[in-house]
Formats: structure tokens, C-alpha cells, sequence
């Protein structure tokens, strides 16, 4: 038996790929939406890998330090090293900011928006690898940055007040929301974290020696001792922790939640807090863009496939006139439905493989989500096609003989 | 009434009635049809505009049921008051061929294709179907348009086609309705000659209903259908030249 819908198709090619093309546009966006939350999820869990840390530990009742603020004492580290099944604890940083480049004027030049990060350079928190340049070697004004902020091994940055020289760069190192990270060593970072204009520290300065009981005539040496304090900052985001081969990091998590008043969070932990609540909003959101589309896709397809059988009313009419089966002529409607979501898949498919390293945020088209789209959009062509078999099966066919 | 046929054989209808609706609002579209075709005789239908021509066609291809009566094809009683089999599409596939006014040939089928379609419903290899569906091509002058395209035939050709595709599956039984309005006189003309050679060697009953005045002579019989009631009266059933 002859496909009566391949001919169909084979026929009226040039309508069917351009329908096709048109279906695959908007399944192209479907497949870049999957991509985008898949995109975050991974991000989150390079952000998280790459950081070389089994515990993070942050101030306490806070989802800290991507989720929510968190400040802990620099010298909070000391005690967690101490502690049984500890291998390494490191200081980090974490600031949102806009960094140009230093020989741009401020206002000409926006800059990128990226996660300035603070770390010790050998611990936990400093990047895995380099794809160029090399690692920090001085303790001040040099930075490493994502090969996504755009900038190359030599430019220089600014930081707040002061300039860096980019001496490596690394990949996959982005914050939650996708900015991509720059790393700088955790001093300058401390100091650009909480470090006020000119204007504002003379200021600070003057309000401070004008309240008689800070700047107290008998004690001499107090107020330059509170200026001094006020301008330097003691405090981390959080402490990065890796435990020793043999001891069980929810263990140790335990014990210091115990015993520093610390709240701290295991790999797993973490991922659940970057996953499940960070992104969730964004996932939602993404879940019902694909729902919408998913709807207007089966609307498309289904008033496509009903105006086509309606333009063949005639021939359907003859069809079942000379004596052919309901299952033959709803096999060639579903059979067109299904081609059309093939081509509109392919087209999908191509067009969001395409155009995903153009995405600003990272796009991760996975095979899995692949097949599961290409199993949808047939399911949805399936469904769309019943709206048209139904009115085919319907033709009544005395309308094949005139009068 | 004239009987030419052989009892059981070619078409015979008997009392046959049609009402549409129900009640004060009732119509009668038929209401005393009789009528015999013999195996390999072409007869005409002809009749003014909502005589009961298409109901009566529209009956005899098992498309609507009529109201009360008999109608046999061949040797098979379809009809007696009420229909003698469940599966009409079946019926409609083997055993009634149809020519429409327009050839209303699949646009997305080659010419093969379109005559083939039948049989390969019917469940016979493509092959075969091919095959017969070439000989009737040939038989009718087509054969060259095998491979074409409905759209690419002229209107005489795709009414040639039309006719095959009716033909293919050796149905008793060939019912046109107005096969030959599109056409000129030179092209009905064809058609009919057609007809009548093929229902000579098939030994197919046909029925042509018809407004077309440049044919009626060509029929040996001919019914007038009145109020929804037939008369038959005897035609030239001119030679073809």
C-alpha cells in the first residue's frame, strides 16, 4: 500500500518544509528554553565543583554565600583548620560588581558585570585550571578572569580605586545568575568589598572626632585606633573547606556547626540550596514558557493540519466514496501531522544548535532533552492532528456526487 | 417495463422509495424506482434539476439508504428494506465503480497511482495493482500520461483516467454522474464510446446520468426520472462512427 500522506507531503513539498521551517523556529526556542535552565543547573554545579571545596561555611541561619548575604570573621578559618578530618580551609570572597577596563572613563564605559571573587591563592576557592596565562603569583593587583567577561591575558582592570593586570584566564567559572568571575587575591578583595570613597572615609573621619566619647581629651591614642578600625575590614563571606580523604564531610559539617556557631553546608547541600531555590524562580518561569509554546505549537500544528484537510474536502469526499477506510484516511492526516513535526523538529533542532553559543547565559542542549522534545512534539502533533480527523471522518461522502 | 437482463445480473431496482425528513416537513425524493441494466449495457438517467437523479444514484452507490424497496448488483441483493450487508465501503470498493462530473482525481497520486489506488485498498500487492491499472491506461488511450500528474492532463484525458479508476476493480457495476458536462461534444462523445466499449468486454452494467443532449442518442435505453418516479423509453443508441 502506497503512504498516501508521503505523497501527500512529496507533493505539496515546498508548503510542507516551509510550514516545517516555521514550526521549527518556534520548537527551536522551545529546545534553547530547556537549554537555558539546563545551562543554569550546570553552571551551578561547575560554580560548585570548581570551587574544590567538600563544605562551605557561612555565617549562621543564612543560605550564604550565593543565596543569601553572609559575614564571618577572617580568623573564623583558623579554628575550623584545627578541627579532626579537616585537610584545608581558605577565606573567600564573593562581590557582584561592574569591572572595566582601567583606561576607560568610568561613565564612557560600563563595563562587565561579573562576581569579583577573593581567594588564597593554593586553596580551596582558586580556579581549577587556566586556558591561558598563568596563576596569581603576587599578593596584590593581579587578577584571573572568565574567558566570558571578554578580556585578554594583559589587559588591566578596575577594581574599585585600584587597577589589575589580567595575568590568566579561566572558563566555567560563573556565578549563579551567569555572570562570569574574576578572582583577585582575598586582601584586595577584603578591601574592595567594603572600602568607601575618599569623601566618605574623611567624612566618617570628622563625625567620628566630633563625638566627645570617642575622641575623649584623656585618652590619647583612641580615636586614631577607632579611624584605624574603621577602616579595615575584618570579615569573609564564607570558608571554604576540604576534608581528608578518609573523613566524612557531613561529619565534620556537624562538627562545626556544633562548635564554631557556624552554619555549614555540604556539596550536596549546596546544590540543593543553588538548584531547588536559587534557579527555582528561573525554572519556573522557564517551565512556563515551555508550556506556552508546548500550546501554541499544538495550536499551530492542529490549524495547519485542519486547513489542509479542509482544502481537501473533495478528494477525502472520494476517498471514502470509493470505499476506503476511516482508519486509511485518519492514518494519512496523523501520518502528515507526525511529518510536519519531524521537519519542525529538525528544523528545531538545527536552529537551536545554532544559535546557543550566541546566548548570552550558557546554553546546554543535552540529548536526553533531545529525545524528550522530539517524543513531545510528535505527542503534540498526534494530539493536534484529531482536531483535522475528526472533520475528515466527518465528510460526508455523497458530497463526491453532485446535486 | 423492458427486461433486457438476465435475472440476478447487472442492476435491478424494485419499488425503491426515498423520504427525507419526517412528519408534515417530509419529502419524497423517490417514490416508485424501477429500473434494469443488463451486464454490458449503458443506459442513460436523465431528468430536470431535484427529479431525484442524484438521490436515486446516491441509493444505488450505497451512500444513503432509501426508505423502502430492492436493490440488487449483480447476483448480491443489497437493498431490501434495508440494507443485506454491514460493510458498504467494502461494497462501494468491489463492486459499484464511480465516474464523478469532475474527474476529482487525487492531486498527489500520479496517474498509475490514481486507477492503482482501489486494489491496493482492496489489499492487493502494488504490483498487480499497477499492472491492471497500466492496461486500463492503455485500453483507454493513457497509457503515455502514466506517470503524470492530475494536473498535467487536459480534461478529456483525466476523465479517461477517471473511467479507469472505475473500471479497476472489475466492479459490475459503473455509475457516472454527468461524466461528460465538462467536456465538448468531440470529448463526450470519446467518453461515451469509451463506456460503451468498456462495458461491452467487461460485461459492466452502467448507469450515466446525464443533461447532456449531445449523448442522448448514443443511449440504446433511456430512463426519465419525474417526481421521483422512473419511465423508460427507448433511445437511437446510435452507432459510434
Amino acid at each position: 500500500m502506497i503512504s498516501l500522506a508521503g505523497r501527500d507531503i512529496l507533493h505539496s513539498w515546498g508548503k510542507f518544509v516551509l510550514t516545517g521551517i516555521g514550526l521549527g523556529l518556534l520548537i527551536g526556542v522551545t529546545l534553547s528554553m530547556a537549554g537555558i535552565y539546563r545551562g543554569m543547573v550546570d553552571d551551578a554545579q561547575a560554580l560548585l565543583a570548581n570551587s574544590g571545596a567538600d563544605l562551605w561555611v557561612v555565617q549562621q541561619d543564612t543560605l550564604g554565600p550565593y543565596a543569601e548575604p553572609s559575614s564571618i570573621r577572617d580568623d573564623a578559618y583558623r579554628g575550623i583548620l584545627g578541627m579532626p578530618g579537616v585537610a584545608a580551609a581558605a577565606n573567600v570572597t564573593y562581590l557582584t560588581m561592574q569591572v572595566r577596563e582601567a583606561a576607560a572613563d568610568a561613565g564612557a564605559d560600563a563595563g562587565v558585570r561579573a562576581m569579583v571573587v577573593g581567594f588564597e591563592p593554593g586553596q580551596p576557592g582558586e580556579p581549577p585550571y587556566l586556558i591561558d596565562g598563568r596563576r596569581i603569583a603576587r599578593s596584590h593587583y593581579e587578577a584571573v578572569a572568565d574567558a566570558k567577561t571578554g578580556f585578554v591575558v594583559g589587559d588591566r582592570i578596575r577594581i574599585r580605586r585600584h587597577d589589575y593586570a589580567v595575568v590568566g584566564l579561566t572558563r566555567r567559572m560563573v556565578s549563579s545568575s551567569g555572570d562570569p568571575m574574576i578572582f583577585i587575591p582575598l586582601k584586595d578583595a577584603q578591601e574592595a568589598q567594603f572600602l568607601k570613597d575618599n569623601d566618605a572615609i574623611l567624612n566618617e573621619r570628622a563625625r567620628t572626632a566630633a563625638n566627645p566619647a570617642l575622641n575623649r581629651p584623656g585618652v590619647p591614642g583612641l580615636l586614631e585606633a577607632i579611624q584605624g578600625a574603621q577602616t579595615v575590614n575584618r570579615s569573609v563571606n564564607a570558608v571554604l573547606v576540604r576534608v581528608g580523604n578518609n573523613a566524612s564531610a557531613s561529619e565534620v559539617a556537624r562538627r562545626i556547626q556544633r562548635w564554631k556557631h557556624l552554619q555549614t553546608y555540604t556539596q550536596a547541600e549546596m546544590e540543593e540550596i543553588l538548584v531547588a531555590r536559587l534557579i527555582a524562580t528561573s525554572a519556573r518561569q522557564i517551565a512556563m514558557f515551555l508550556v506556552i509554546l508546548s500550546l501554541v505549537s499544538a495550536a499551530i500544528v492542529a490549524f495547519i493540519i485542519y486547513t489542509m484537510t479542509l482544502g481537501k474536502i473533495r478528494e477525502i469526499a472520494v476517498l471514502k466514496l470509493i470505499g476506503t477506510r476511516d482508519r486509511t484516511i485518519a492514518g494519512m492526516i496523523l501520518q502528515q501531522a507526525l511529518g510536519l513535526g519531524l521537519i519542525g523538529f529538525v528544523a528545531g533542532k538545527t536552529v537551536a544548535t545554532l544559535w546557543a553559543p550566541i546566548f548570552p547565559k550558557y546554553v546546554l542542549l543535552i540529548p536526553g532533552d533531545a529525545v524528550r522534545g522530539f517524543v513531545a512534539v510528535m505527542a503534540i502533533c498526534a494530539i493536534a492532528s484529531t482536531l483535522a480527523i475528526r472533520a475528515a471522518l466527518k465528510i460526508d461522502p455523497a458530497t463526491a456526487i453532485g446535486g | 417495463m423492458t427486461t433486457s437482463t438476465a435475472a440476478g445480473l447487472g442492476i435491478r431496482i424494485e419499488g425503491l422509495r426515498k423520504r427525507y425528513g419526517e412528519g408534515g416537513a417530509a419529502v419524497d425524493a423517490l417514490r416508485d424506482v424501477n429500473m434494469v441494466v443488463a451486464p454490458g449495457e449503458v443506459v442513460g438517467l436523465v431528468g430536470p434539476s431535484g427529479s431525484g437523479k442524484s438521490t436515486l444514484l446516491k441509493c444505488l452507490g450505497a451512500v444513503i439508504e432509501p426508505t423502502a424497496g430492492r436493490m440488487s448488483l449483480g447476483e448480491q441483493v443489497i437493498y431490501d428494506d434495508g440494507w443485506k450487508t454491514k460493510d458498504l465501503r467494502a461494497l462501494r470498493r468491489d463492486r459499484i465503480g464511480f465516474i464523478f462530473q469532475a474527474p476529482y482525481l487525487i492531486p498527489f497520486l500520479d496517474v498509475t497511482d490514481n486507477v492503482a489506488l482501489l486494489p491496493m485498498l482492496a489489499g492487493r500487492s502494488n504490483e498487480d495493482s499497477r499492472r491492471r491499472a497500466l492496461e486500463l491506461l492503455a485500453a483507454l488511450d493513457v497509457r503515455h500520461r502514466a506517470k503524470a500528474q492530475p494536473s498535467q492532463l487536459s480534461g478529456g484525458e483525466q476523465q479517461r483516467v477517471a473511467i479507469a479508476r472505475a473500471l479497476v476493480t472489475r466492479p459490475p457495476v459503473i455509475l457516472a454522474d454527468e461524466p461528460t458536462a465538462p467536456l465538448d461534444s468531440e470529448r463526450a462523445l470519446g467518453v461515451m464510446r469509451i463506456l460503451n466499449r468498456m462495458a461491452e468486454q467487461t460485461k459492466t452494467a452502467i448507469v450515466v446520468v446525464t443533461h447532456d443532449e449531445k449523448i442522448l442518442p448514443t443511449f440504446k435505453r433511456i430512463y426519465h426520472i419525474r417526481d421521483g418516479k422512473t419511465y423508460e423509453e427507448a433511445g437511437e443508441g446510435r452507432a459510434f462512427s
